[in-house]
């Protein structure tokens, strides 16, 4: 089987051979996504020398390292982004992409996600968002849905998902998209979109988990996680039409923001080449 | 891009702004102008008493040097970064006091595990928890040691002096850089902002170091073998096209994951003790004052080892054989020193503003035969000639 993969795969060449076949489980949403920002690096011709991808812990964590074949710093739980800091510092040139999950990023990472968007730093976070944490086991996360069961929820969550495309558009991202597993084809555009917009740039992707999620939520098939995904998913621009009520339960897709704001690398460059002529201190 | 700090444009840029000459200063800029001389040129930080004054010095200066200055959200985004920048080629520093170091504690393992250069200063305030949050101690030592989890060598410094702050972090960030490791230096709230003379050497009369880059691409795909040697494999920095993997799980030579070989594991924390141990020679450290004929022993660091001092020479005027003995490397523990001393005295006296921590490793040390006592001495105000000189007299 993987090696069939190894002569069929059009994308083998951004993978780490000898790393595969991957950890992840069958039917899981990484692979999606993985196949997505392979295809995204292609379309775009990105040299993966000039790529430097960053992840936390977690399944997610795992999606692109080690498989993807660049520079890889595979960090610790929920520090993924602030790694990605330095590195970008450090290398303005490359592009620097952190792929992680919900509870790695958004939960033990959240202060180093929403500062980071407001810092507005060229890093490019795919945040693979499977509403629980499933490489410990299937515990509850912080995006699992209200009344949803995990094993630490095991009567039903009492509490509600944090919203994080929403919460990182509000930080001052530049650019933040949300798609599902089912997207795949706008996915591929939006991770596109995010590797070139000079900013920080999110893109939320909902995937599907079926042996620690859908297992324990009446969808133990990938395919009907899949479904009900297409089933609640709506668009950004009838969302805004709709009360929170109606928004209950469903997923809001798109693009929640692309604009233009000073990046945080560029504007620390400027400030030195200003400095440096304050002080005179110009070489001849 | 890669900032030594020795390219002929820093060194135009550190001749033309800093002159050399004798400054009045504070323990902290004095630590941060050695940081500047290193080549540290990206210091990522959070503000924590009594520490900050060497982030503002950072942010001041950096810049005109080229270098960069990250305020972080956090101390844990603070190491998290600098891991970061140090993979891309920088020299990287931090600096912060124990409730900050306490959160620092698990990428300061990340940067073991790695083989990431990087200096950690930890500007030592009474605590436990928020404590005195602007006074001094020396109540760090352990947490330095043994602060991160899992077995782990460190190397951890620990100057006395402003002078020495300069002198000490230059060669904090050689250890670093020289072995691919993190350097922990232990100052302290009363050195950190006590004024005093502190002389700004000319900078040819600084010597710095590099990390070990690959020489090849083979050596490039080895990120954590050892193929010299000497424990220290080179650095395959970022964006150089080496495809390196770097990860704080169990990996084999090639960086790659490997958690469910017991032997992968033992290769690899066993190589990262042997680095440290087998590379005494560049680290080890120690100050000796009247040890020759020494009846009595008093054993000291950082901020204590000048009362200390003041203490012996007092002793001597009086008769009393008295000698000093003061790691400045303080782990790892210059224990074969220890022990020869501990042959020669039959009293051993620790003077730290603790309630007794390098004393367990002085005890470790010295045979049962020898009275071993502890001077200490808490709640942010150093002890004083007097104080230390009254339990020398004590044991005479």
């Amino acid at each position: 089987m993987a090696k069939e993969i190894y002569s069929k795969y059009p994308l083998i060449k951004y993978l780490r051979k000898e790393a595969l076949p991957t950890a992840l489980c069958p039917g899981c949403g990484g692979g999606t996504v993985l196949n997505a920002f392979a295809n995204a690096v292609d379309q775009l011709k990105i040299d993966p020398k000039d790529l430097v991808v960053v992840s936390g812990i977690g399944c997610s964590a795992w999606i692109a390292s080690p498989y993807f074949l660049a520079d890889t710093l595979h960090t610790t739980h929920g520090r993924a982004i602030a790694f990605a800091t330095g590195v970008k510092v450090g290398l303005p040139d490359k592009r620097v992409v952190v792929i992680s999950g919900d509870g790695d990023l958004a939960s033990i990472g959240g202060n180093h996600l929403i500062h980071a968007a407001r810092r507005n730093i060229d890093i490019t976070v795919i945040l693979v968002n499977n509403f629980i944490y499933g490489m410990t086991g299937g515990q509850l996360a912080p995006t699992t849905p209200f009344g949803a069961k995990t094993t630490t929820s095991p009567y039903r969550n009492i509490e509600h998902p944090l919203q994080i495309s929403e919460t990182v558009a509000a930080a001052g991202a530049s650019y933040v998209a949300r798609w599902t597993t089912a997207h795949v084809y706008q996915l591929i555009e939006s991770i596109k979109k995010a590797l070139q917009v000079k900013g920080f740039s999110l893109v939320e992707v909902i995937s599907q988990c079926p042996v620690q999620f859908g297992r324990r939520n009446q969808m133990k098939e990938p395919a009907e996680m899949l479904r009900w995904y297409l089933k609640n998913s709506v668009p950004i621009s009838k969302a805004k039409k709709m009360s929170p009520e109606e928004l209950e339960g469903k997923f809001v897709i798109g693009e929640f923001v692309n604009r233009e704001r000073p990046e945080f690398v560029t504007e620390l460059n400027k400030l030195i080449e200003e400095v440096q002529e304050h002080f005179g201190l110009k070489g001849e | 891009m890669i900032v030594r700090g020795d390219e002929p444009e820093q060194i135009r840029l550190l001749k033309k702004l800093y002159r050399p000459g004798n400054y009045f200063m504070q323990g902290n800029e004095a630590l941060a102008y050695g940081a500047i001389f290193a080549g540290c040129r990206f210091y990522a930080g959070y503000p924590i008493t009594p520490s900050s004054e060497i982030a503002e010095m950072m942010a001041r200066e950096l810049p005109k040097l080229g270098g960069y200055y990250l305020q972080m959200e956090d101390e844990i985004g603070s190491i998290a970064a600098m891991v970061g920048a140090s993979w891309t080629g920088f020299k990287v520093m931090t600096a912060t006091a124990g409730p900050g170091f306490s959160l620092m504690q698990e990428n300061l393992g990340y940067a073991v595990m790695t083989e990431t250069p990087l200096v950690l200063v930890d500007v030592q305030r009474s605590g436990p928890s928020t404590g005195q949050a602007t006074k001094g101690a020396q109540g760090d030592f352990f947490q330095a040691r043994w602060g991160t989890h899992g077995d782990h060598p460190i190397v951890a410094l620990s100057p006395t002096s402003g002078q020495d702050a300069f002198w000490e972090t230059i060669r904090a960030f050689n250890i670093a850089e020289r072995l691919r490791t993190p350097v922990v230096m232990l100052f302290d709230g009363v050195l950190a902002h006590t004024r005093e003379l502190v002389k700004i050497p000319d900078v040819e009369e600084v010597e710095i170091t590099y990390r070990k880059l690959p020489k090849n691409e083979e050596e490039a795909k080895l990120p954590f073998g050892d193929p010299h040697g000497d424990g220290v494999p080179p650095m395959p920095l970022f964006g150089h096209g080496y495809f390196t993997h770097v990860t704080g799980s169990t990996h084999k030579e090639n960086g790659l994951r490997d958690v469910y070989t017991p032997e992968v594991h033992d290769r690899l924390v066993r190589r990262l003790h042997r680095k440290i141990e087998k590379n005494k020679d560049v680290y080890e450290k120690y100050e000796e004052h009247f040890t020759e004929d020494a009846e009595i022993l008093v054993v000291s660091w950082g901020v204590t080892a000048r009362p200390a001092l003041g203490a012996v020479l007092k002793a001597r005027e009086e008769g009393i054989k008295a000698g000093l003995f003061v790691p400045k490397t303080v782990h790892p523990f210059p224990g074969e020193r220890m022990k020869q001393l501990g042959k020669r005295v039959r009293a051993v006296l620790v003077a730290e503003m603790n309630l007794g921590q390098m004393i367990i490793e002085v005890e470790r040390y010295i045979n049962d035969d020898v009275l071993l006592k502890g001077i200490n001495k808490i709640g942010g105000v150093p002890l004083t000639v007097e104080e230390i000189l009254r339990e020398i007299r004590g044991v005479a």
